[in-house]
């Protein structure tokens, strides 16, 4: 091991005398020394502190608004109604009124929320096909089979798009209306698209090669659509045909699953360019009037409409404001400790030079 | 089975028609075609391997598979094939091992005939054996006697006949040496108990989940089923979970910890070999690591075994002073050291006989001789005539002497130099040549030396017919039997002994006495009679030599220095201070042990001796031996050595370290926990049986202090390290179940999975294992203190590695719910979706990479280049594969494996992103820095204290010193002379001189017993005549014993 066979004369087995092989490496060895931790711990927690603040601030004008409506306002009768499957082809309209305390000033956002949806689940997760999604025509016609049972549907037609995770698509339509006091009713304008991801819509969604001559309906010929949908992947959008099939950005938006049990999902942008919402939403009276298709009660869960404000900090979340004071505050308590321990215990380091 | 060899001479065909072993010896395992299958099979045998070939089925099965398979896969093929390549390493090197072996027995003049020799099978039995010769129809038997074994060396014969009866494996020396064990490291048996808690902690987990996901099934899931349609029977629900999460968790066990275990000990082994302060000049060697699996436990060690001669001593004796007639000779060697450029060494020209390598630097002495002062002269007469030293000149002038102990030869080759040549002898006559004239006195007798007597007499004839008798021995023995009236020079002489038995030389006294003719005759009739005699011989002879030796007339004492290996006093001294305790083991008698003990300053005045004599007492040697600052266990076998090394380690639960040169010590460097063997003059046994060697005693301190504490601490910091990497990884997932209905989702994506352990976290841990240390070589030298540590297993123990867990824990909870609550219900900044599964995940891989590198960067005490490079290169590396694998083009590539496109993109350039990912590593580092700098100012290790003086001198380390310690003792050594009873028998019989003999020698004439010499001057605790010399403490004679000797079976 490691022997050099080579060359004779007397030292011819010596070693080299690298920094490398002698462990001389020059280095920098860095210690906790108290003159390099206690001002750190100040520091940072002043630092935090600052931040925390900042962020504080920031939060506080981030304003949002949640609107359940499961069961509420004329609801309830809709949401009995999809309690049971063999009414899912009814359909069913109620209204929700609901009061914004204070105007929303600037882009204000529309999401619709879900509670307790497991989207995380293992399976539901990899229930979908995205080599089908992303256009290809070998799996258009044979769905993989992580998609099963939403594969294929009983006549053996394969389904587009294939698995649980589309078959399980949001499909309340929700519309806001504003009531400002003069009795007026004013539909809120959304942006319905641009909702979802740019490289989403760009390249992990397409759909399957289509020319002139050659329609969507027609690229999807020999599919059928997913066992919950009421119309096929390429008549989602009525006004917009370009927002049809893979590419839909309700679509891409529903298919981009939640981390967790309680998410809500991008519905609208507000759409300022006229009307009473060119500085935003305004303060007053609303009326949420929804397309109640999407069961909640069989697991339990709840809809709702949120609409928030987004500053560069993302949205309402008070988590890291908070979290950043407590450290601050758990940094400055311990930097006090230890120069307590220092100064008493470790006698401005005199126990270390016994 | 083979029951017996059959072996015609010079009757190739016949013999070969067996297919007996060759002489070469193979110890290659693979060729190139067996090699992948061969070694895929043994690899699969180690646990951990098989373990993840059982996960990998487990993650085809589609109902189970909560991971693709790659994830397994790709660190698999990688961990196999490194150690496919070190095995194939390890082969290629030892493919080269071919020796030659041979088993002789050996006939005269038998060359040319037809004979045959019938004997048993190979076997392992070194004491004896059975076979018959037959030649021309007659038959003969063969014994153990007629048998020459690999390793002999003949000695007075230059040649010999003989017939290779065993070759290659078949050699009683490979039969014998067995398998050797195959060591393991404290650290390797705890980690096996470790891993097995792993398991349990593993088992423990997914049992939690596999029931947390029965209830979920019960509770949520059913109610789910609309959306994704599944089983009924939750509890078969629960079973499949619990295999998924088995697959998810397997990081807890990491499959990349053996490996990289095995790389980090050869890569500090490779720098054993390198170190440039443990390589000897003078011999051309370098420190060798021989066995690379063992390094840590270097800075361990507890118990250091030692043997004595050519270990603790060079086994060179100098002859240095000596007291003629109440005068003393012979330069302070204090004084000499400081003094070496100015003194000149006598001048030995005037003799031509003188041996050049003779070094002396007292002058009177030399002018004594010149002047012919009578008692000088006596004085070396006797040292010429009374030894039983072998002259061999095979050229005139160019005289070769061959001592059986070194102190012999010695005082011979004093005499020598100082014109009392001795030349030749023969039985019955001793020729010298005194001051260039050769004198030839006839030898009467030898009374020889043995363990009792303490002393040796001759008595001669000189050329002019005076009869006299020449006696050296022991002080205190010769001092009682002097004559009266040599109590004035007796006085002076007592005060040069004590004086040179300070200074740890080995003294010996010198009385000769003139005969009387007729009471000589008188005393010769009876010691004839006696030495025939059936009844009692050796009582009467006994007798007898106390009668004639008494009235002695004292010359003078001569002192013969036992020379220490450089450094050893220093080391011991070093080695002592770290906490080692230093046992040693020799086979030579008290004496001289004890000498060695005070000349090295391992035996102090002060302290109180203890003998232990008893055999038996196993328990109590050891409890007595433990009180005991310094243990020197003389008169020691090899099996002993190896019994003593067994009973540390069977009671005392300690690291043991035995270190020797010579075959004897085989024993005790395989049965230590580290053996080293020190490569001197003793032939390769100990070396080529030892995991570490190099050339001087002395590198054992930088071996132990340097490189055994680095490697110790380098492996604790890493597997501290490791364990808590992988558990924060795995943790993480343990929690995400509680909110994705026990699903078995994992939190990262599976590229993330694959790499973590192989790219992003793998590089800097293994730079911290190769690189770090805690202070230079120099401090660590400078304090041995910083080993005690290691001793005390608190780098790394049970205890450590709970802290890890219950760390990974608390930063697992951090990673977790720190980003899980920092994006709940929030958006990106243009309020799309950022909330997504696989936006979280990458804010937790990224949190957990950076976090994991903090971490690393807190335990890191030594930043070199190549640190710097790995642990920015392997964040980096994160960041630049997690965005190449989320690219557009990998995704048009295989869609379903590269489902994370844009994700990157999208989610990194979030400020609040970044914003949890300095939280998260603020608040995972933040206990660990207030932990240690509260334990380093409340109750400072050692590390921590020279540390800090270390920041405080600011300056490089201290050169290592060389003090010089003077020892004062007033201690008398007693016999300390290294000599085995026997010889003076073997001189006056004339065995030994037939050196023609193959001339003269007729057939098979089975003697008695055949005396041999043993090639070296060490009478490690036996006679020549195959005797112990201790007959209380009967051991079988081991494969060393016999190998020693050699049979002369000719005479």
């Amino acid at each position: 091991m490691g022997k050099k066979q080579a060359g004779t004369g007397p030292l011819s087995r010596r070693p080299d005398n690298s920094a490398f092989k002698q462990q001389r490496l020059p280095a920098w060895s860095p210690s906790l020394t108290p003159q390099t931790v206690l001002p750190t711990f100040y520091i940072l927690s002043l630092v935090c502190l600052l931040l925390g603040i900042w962020l504080l601030i920031t939060v506080e004008y981030t304003y949002e608004l949640k609107v359940d409506y499961t069961d509420a306002g004329t609801c309830e009768q809709c949401f009995n109604l999809r309690k049971h499957a063999i009414d899912s082809s009814t359909p069913c309209k109620c209204t929700v009124s609901f009061h914004v305390p204070k105007t929303f000033p600037g882009d204000v956002f529309f999401y619709y929320g879900l509670r307790n949806f497991h989207q995380n689940l293992r399976r539901y997760m990899d229930s979908r096909d995205d080599a089908q999604m992303v256009g290809r025509k070998n799996n258009l016609k044979a769905p993989s089979s992580y998609c099963a049972p939403f594969d294929y549907d009983a006549n053996g037609k394969p389904i587009a798009p294939c698995g649980a995770v589309a078959n399980s698509m949001f499909n309340d339509s929700l519309t806001v209306m504003y009531n400002p006091t003069d009795g007026s009713k004013i539909q809120v304008p959304l942006y319905r698209k641009g909702i979802a991801w740019y490289t989403d819509k760009n390249v992990k969604f397409r759909n399957p090669p289509t020319n002139n001559t050659f329609s969507l309906q027609q690229a999807f010929e020999g599919t059928t659509r997913p066992l919950y949908w009421q119309r096929p992947v390429y008549e989602l959008d009525d006004i917009d045909s370009n927002n049809n099939g893979f590419i839909n950005d309700d679509l891409i938006v529903w298919m981009r699953e939640a981390a967790f049990p309680n998410f809500k999902k991008l519905y609208g942008v507000l759409n300022r360019a006229q009307g009473p919402f060119t500085e935003g939403l305004p303060a007053g009276n609303y009326t949420l009037s929804i397309n109640y298709n999407f069961p909640v009660e069989p697991f339990r869960g709840r809809k709702e409409l949120v609409i928030s404000m987004v500053t560069w900090f993302g949205g309402q979340n008070y988590f890291l404001p908070i979290a950043y004071l407590v450290t601050s505050g758990l940094i400055l308590v311990t930097a006090v400790v230890l120069t307590t321990v220092f100064v008493k215990v470790g006698k401005k380091g005199k126990n270390m030079e016994e | 089975l083979e029951v017996e060899r059959k072996i015609r001479a010079n009757d190739r065909e016949y013999n070969l028609s067996f297919k007996y072993a060759t002489n070469s010896i193979k110890t290659s395992k693979y060729n190139p075609f067996t090699f992948l299958p061969l070694n895929l099979f043994e690899q699969f045998q180690r646990i951990a391997n098989a373990y993840f070939l059982f996960l990998l089925i487990l993650q085809v099965i589609p109902a189970i598979s909560s991971l693709s398979w790659f994830t397994t896969v790709v660190p698999l093929v990688l961990v196999l094939s490194v150690t496919a390549a070190k095995d194939a390493i390890d082969d290629i090197v030892s493919t080269h091992i071919h020796s030659l072996f041979i088993f002789l027995s050996f006939f005269p003049l038998l060359r040319g005939d037809d004979w045959e020799v019938c004997c048993e099978p190979p076997n392992n039995r070194l004491d004896r054996f059975t076979g018959t010769l037959t030649f021309n129809s007659q038959k003969y038997s063969l014994d153990n006697e007629r048998v020459l074994l690999r390793g002999c060396t003949l000695r007075n014969t230059d040649w010999c006949f003989g017939l290779v009866l065993f070759a290659g494996p078949e050699t009683k020396l490979m039969q014998n040496c067995g398998k050797s064990t195959f060591k393991r490291t404290s650290i390797d048996r705890l980690m096996n108990v470790l891993v097995l808690f792993i398991f349990g902690l593993l088992a423990l987990m997914c049992i939690i989940l596999a029931v947390g996901n029965g209830i979920w099934e019960n509770h949520a899931g059913s109610k789910f089923k609309a959306f994704l349609p599944r089983e009924e029977n939750t509890v078969f629900s629960a079973f499949l979970t619990f295999w998924s999460y088995i697959i998810i968790l397997n990081t807890v066990v990491p499959i990349s910890l053996y490996v990289s275990m095995e790389v980090i000990r050869l890569g500090n082994s490779y720098y054993i070999n390198w170190d440039r302060t443990m390589y000897h000049a003078g011999s051309d060697t370098p420190a060798e690591a021989r066995t690379t699996t063992l390094n840590e436990e270097l800075g361990q060690i507890k118990y250091i075994f030692s043997d004595k001669t050519g270990t603790l001593t060079q086994n060179i004796m100098t002859f240095n002073k000596c007291s003629i007639n109440g005068k003393s000779y012979g330069q302070d060697q204090s004084i000499l050291f400081e003094l070496e450029s100015e003194m000149t060494p006598v001048d030995f020209s005037f003799n031509r006989l003188a041996d050049p390598k003779f070094l002396f630097y007292d002058h009177s002495l030399v002018e004594g001789v010149k002047l012919e002062l009578p008692d000088v002269h006596a004085f070396f007469r006797l040292l010429a005539l009374c030894h039983t030293v072998m002259a061999e000149e095979k050229r005139e002038g160019d005289l070769v002497y061959q001592a059986q102990s070194p102190d012999e030869g010695a005082l011979v080759t004093a005499a020598r130099n100082f014109g009392f040549v001795f030349r030749s002898r023969s039985p019955e006559t001793v020729t010298i040549e005194e001051m260039g004239i050769q004198r030839t006195y006839e030898l009467l007798a030898i009374l020889d030396f043995n363990n009792v007597r303490k002393r040796m007499s001759v008595i001669v004839r000189n050329p002019e017919g005076k009869l006299s008798l020449y006696c050296k021995g022991a002080d205190t023995i010769i001092y009682e039997r002097l004559h009266p009236s040599c109590s004035e020079v007796m006085k002076v002489t007592t005060e040069h002994l004590n004086e040179f038995a300070g200074e740890g030389l080995r003294t010996l006294v010198l009385a000769y006495k003139d005969l009387d003719e007729e009471y000589f005759s008188e005393w010769k009739q009876r010691h004839h009679e006696s030495s025939v005699a059936l009844e009692d011989r050796e009582e009467k002879l006994e007798k007898l030599y106390e009668e004639i030796e008494k009235d002695m007339m004292l010359i003078g004492a001569t002192a013969v220095e036992d020379k220490l290996q450089d450094g050893v006093t220093q080391t011991l001294e070093q080695l002592a201070k770290a906490e080692i305790k230093i046992w040693v083991l020799t086979g030579d008698k008290q004496e001289t042990a004890e000498n060695i003990g005070y000349s090295c300053n391992l035996l102090r005045e002060e302290m109180n001796e203890v003998f232990v004599v008893a055999s038996n007492m196993e328990l109590e040697f050891l409890r007595t031996a433990c009180i005991c600052k310094t243990v020197i266990c003389c008169r020691v076998t090899p099996l002993q050595k190896a019994q003593v090394v067994e009973l540390v380690k069977k009671y005392k639960k300690a690291v043991t370290l035995a270190i020797g040169d010579g075959a004897n010590d085989v024993s005790m460097i395989k049965a230590a926990h580290i053996g080293v063997g020190i490569s001197g003059q003793e032939g390769m046994q100990a070396v080529l049986s030892s995991d570490f060697s190099f050339a001087q005693f002395r590198f054992l301190q930088r071996l132990l202090l340097v490189h055994g504490r680095w490697s110790y601490l380098r492996m604790c910091k890493f597997l501290r390290y490791f364990f808590y990497k992988n558990f924060t990884f795995t943790f993480v997932h343990f929690w995400y179940a509680f909110f994705c209905g026990f699903s078995a989702q994992t939190v990262y994506d599976e590229g993330y999975i694959t790499l973590y352990n192989l790219v992003y976290t793998a590089l800097p841990v293994l730079g911290m294992s190769l690189f770090d240390q805690d202070v230079n070589a120099g401090w660590s030298l400078e304090y041995p203190q910083l080993y005690v540590p290691g001793q005390l297993s608190q780098y790394f123990s049970k205890r450590a590695f709970m802290m890890c867990a219950l760390h990974s824990w608390y930063s697992s909870l951090v990673l977790f719910f720190v980003p899980y609550a920092a994006i709940y219900d929030t958006a990106r900044d243009n309020g799309k979706d950022g909330t997504d599964y696989q936006s979280f995940a990458l804010i937790t891989e990224t949190c957990l990479t950076v976090t994991v590198c903090v971490q690393l960067g807190l335990d890191l005490s030594y930043w070199t280049v190549v640190n710097h490079l790995f642990v920015w290169g392997s964040l980096g590396m994160f960041f630049i594969l997690t965005f190449t694998m989320y690219t557009d083009g990998l995704y048009r590539l295989r869609p379903s494996s590269f489902a994370f496109i844009g994700t990157a993109r999208n989610c990194l350039n979030q400020p609040n992103v970044w914003l949890t990912v300095a939280l998260t590593a603020i608040l995972c580092v933040l206990p660990v820095v207030v932990y240690r700098f509260l334990s380093s100012q409340i109750s400072p290790t050692i590390n921590e204290k020279v540390r800090y003086k270390v920041c405080q001198m600011k300056e490089p380390a201290p050169r290592p010193r060389r003090t010089r310690l003077t020892r004062r003792s007033t201690r008398r050594s007693g016999y300390a002379f290294s000599h085995a009873h026997g010889y003076g028998d073997l001189m006056t019989s004339g065995r030994y001189l037939r050196r023609n003999a193959l001339t003269c020698s007729t057939g098979l004439i089975p003697t008695g017993r055949s005396p041999g010499f043993k090639p070296t001057g060490r009478s490690a605790g036996y006679s020549p005549v195959g005797r112990e010399q201790n007959p209380k403490q009967k051991v079988e004679p081991t494969s060393l014993q016999v190998f020693r000797a050699v049979k002369d079976s000719f005479f």
